[in-house]
């Protein structure tokens, strides 16, 4: 047993050094962004309230954050403007070769931004890092060459949809429909060879995004695939806090069905959204990132501890 | 015992019961857009038959696991009626059609053990030993001395089977074979 968990660790040496290295980058780039890196509490009495994810219960009323969004967004409501976060996220049920059930996550959040701001903090930040790290040679990931130099490829919902899928979903299309396509005939076609935004999600399927000025059917959230896998979400956040009080009851509603859970409405964090200038944050999966700049097969590889061994 | 599994317990391995018969998952793939719902892609292979298909299920779906139970038995005889075996614990008979024996039959000698799956107590296949000993009841007559060469020459088993054993193997010799691959592994002196 013990030697066992030598050799398996020993062999994932190569890995956990990039893992290492892409922590530092990272941190190097949002230091001379002049951003501040911040801390939030992984124990939370009310996560936020989203149809498909489930907190994990740690007792005393509390549970395990599945996001750092709605502390970091009361620390902008609160007047700092440009803050990220390294931290480790936690989510029941997920667990496949791109999902752990603890994973680490990079949010970054900037007042007085948008969506698209963030699309080119993604386009530096990739670059950044892969440029560091790569030294001439390019990455292989899964058998396809990728690329980060060369321009980002952009493409809108609708139009993923119509060429991958089909049919082109409205601003309420059916939920079922939409996660089953995007899952088995969209995303595996994104991001080749450079990454691809995917923007302008249909209204319904919003989450904590804003509606798009003018474009009512549509809201500001984009996600950012690379090699068909997803590596980031984010969106020009919505601040009104009636809107958002409406969304996250029809979540509290859905997960009580789902999961027979009632889960608390975000008080505090509501009331700081009377305060919450315009801003734009987004979640990015660092595994996945180490993932495909050193071509792991699974996400096993570039943790020492899976969930299995935990 | 058939048990009720959620989406969330699916794995490659586990054994499901769909429409009456029992399924293998020989490939399985969790999928999940961030904000939106889980998938469970799994490959499933039918125990009885062999045909494989895939197949996606959601969160909150339910399945029964496959009531299957393995036992041993000792093989007995074959005739028309099929492959007689005899559960050694409760001395009870049963017998398999030949289509169901499938490959394993060709290295079946009497008084072998084996392990018979039973799904909802119903035979479905059997898995002979990883060796197995076996008479050579035919075989062109060997060049004696000749160890070394590599060289093979067709054998047919006490079962009918036809392997191919070194020059030197002579008829009437025991040799152990290993099952998996099917091939000759060495001489059993008696």
């Amino acid at each position: 047993m013990q030697t066992d968990e030598k050799e398996v660790l020993g062999g994932k040496r190569g890995f956990l050094e990039l893992r290492c290295r892409v922590l530092r980058l990272i941190r190097t780039f949002f230091e001379d962004e002049g951003f501040l890196e911040v801390q939030t509490p992984l124990l939370t009495a009310a996560p936020a309230p989203e149809a498909h994810i489930s907190p994990i219960a740690a007792g005393s009323g509390l549970f395990l954050s599945t996001s750092p969004e709605l502390h970091m967004k009361r620390l902008l409501a609160a007047g700092f403007e440009k803050i990220f976060q390294i931290t480790r996220a936690f989510r029941a049920g997920e667990r496949g070769r791109f999902h752990h059930p603890e994973f680490t996550i990079l949010e970054w959040y900037r007042s007085g931004a948008d969506y698209k701001d963030l699309q080119r903090d993604c386009q530096k930040l990739v670059r950044f890092v892969c440029a560091s790290l790569a030294k001439g040679e390019g990455v292989v990931f899964r058998g396809a060459r990728l690329d980060f130099e060369g321009p980002w490829e952009s493409l809108s919902v609708r139009r993923a949809f119509q060429k991958f899928a089909g049919w082109e979903p409205g601003p309420d299309p059916d939920e079922d429909r939409f996660d089953l396509d995007m899952s088995l005939k969209v995303q595996k076609n994104l991001g080749f060879p450079t990454p691809c935004i995917l923007e302008d999600y249909p209204a319904t399927l919003a989450a904590l995004a804003r509606i798009k000025p003018g474009e009512p059917e549509v809201a500001e959230r984009f996600e950012l695939f690379w090699a068909g896998v997803e590596l980031a979400n984010g969106f020009s956040e919505l601040t009104d806090p009636r809107e958002q009080r409406l969304r996250f009851g029809a979540a509290i509603e859905t997960k009580k069905r789902l999961e027979k859970r009632a889960y608390p409405m975000p008080e505090q964090f509501l009331a700081s959204l009377e305060n919450l200038p315009p801003c734009a944050g987004i979640a990015f999966g660092v595994d996945r990132l180490v993932m495909l700049v050193g071509g792991a097969e699974s996400m096993d590889d570039v943790v020492a501890f899976g969930p299995e061994t935990a | 015992m058939a048990s009720i599994l959620t989406a969330g317990e699916l794995r490659k391995g586990v054994k499901l019961e769909i429409d009456g018969e029992p399924y293998l998952i020989t490939d399985f793939e969790f999928t999940k857009p961030g904000k939106g719902q889980a998938l469970y892609r799994c490959r499933l292979k039918n125990m009885i038959t062999g045909i494989q298909f895939d197949r996606t299920y959601r969160s909150g779906d339910k399945f029964t696991s496959a009531d299957l139970e393995e036992q041993e038995m000792q093989y007995l005889y074959n005739d028309a009626q099929g492959y007689h075996f005899m559960n050694m614990s409760s001395y009870e008979q049963i017998e398999m059609a030949s289509e169901t024996v499938g490959d394993a039959a060709n290295f079946l000698s009497e008084n072998l053990l084996v392990s018979v799956l039973l799904f909802q107590g119903r035979p479905i296949g059997i898995t002979v030993p990883n060796f197995v000993e076996l008479q050579i009841v035919s075989s062109a007559p060997g060049i004696k001395g000749d160890t070394a060469s590599g060289a093979t020459k067709p054998a047919t088993l006490s079962t009918g089977h036809v392997i191919q054993v070194p020059l030197f193997v002579e008829e009437g010799e025991l040799v152990r074979i290993d099952t998996r691959s099917g091939q000759y592994v060495e001489r059993v002196k008696g």
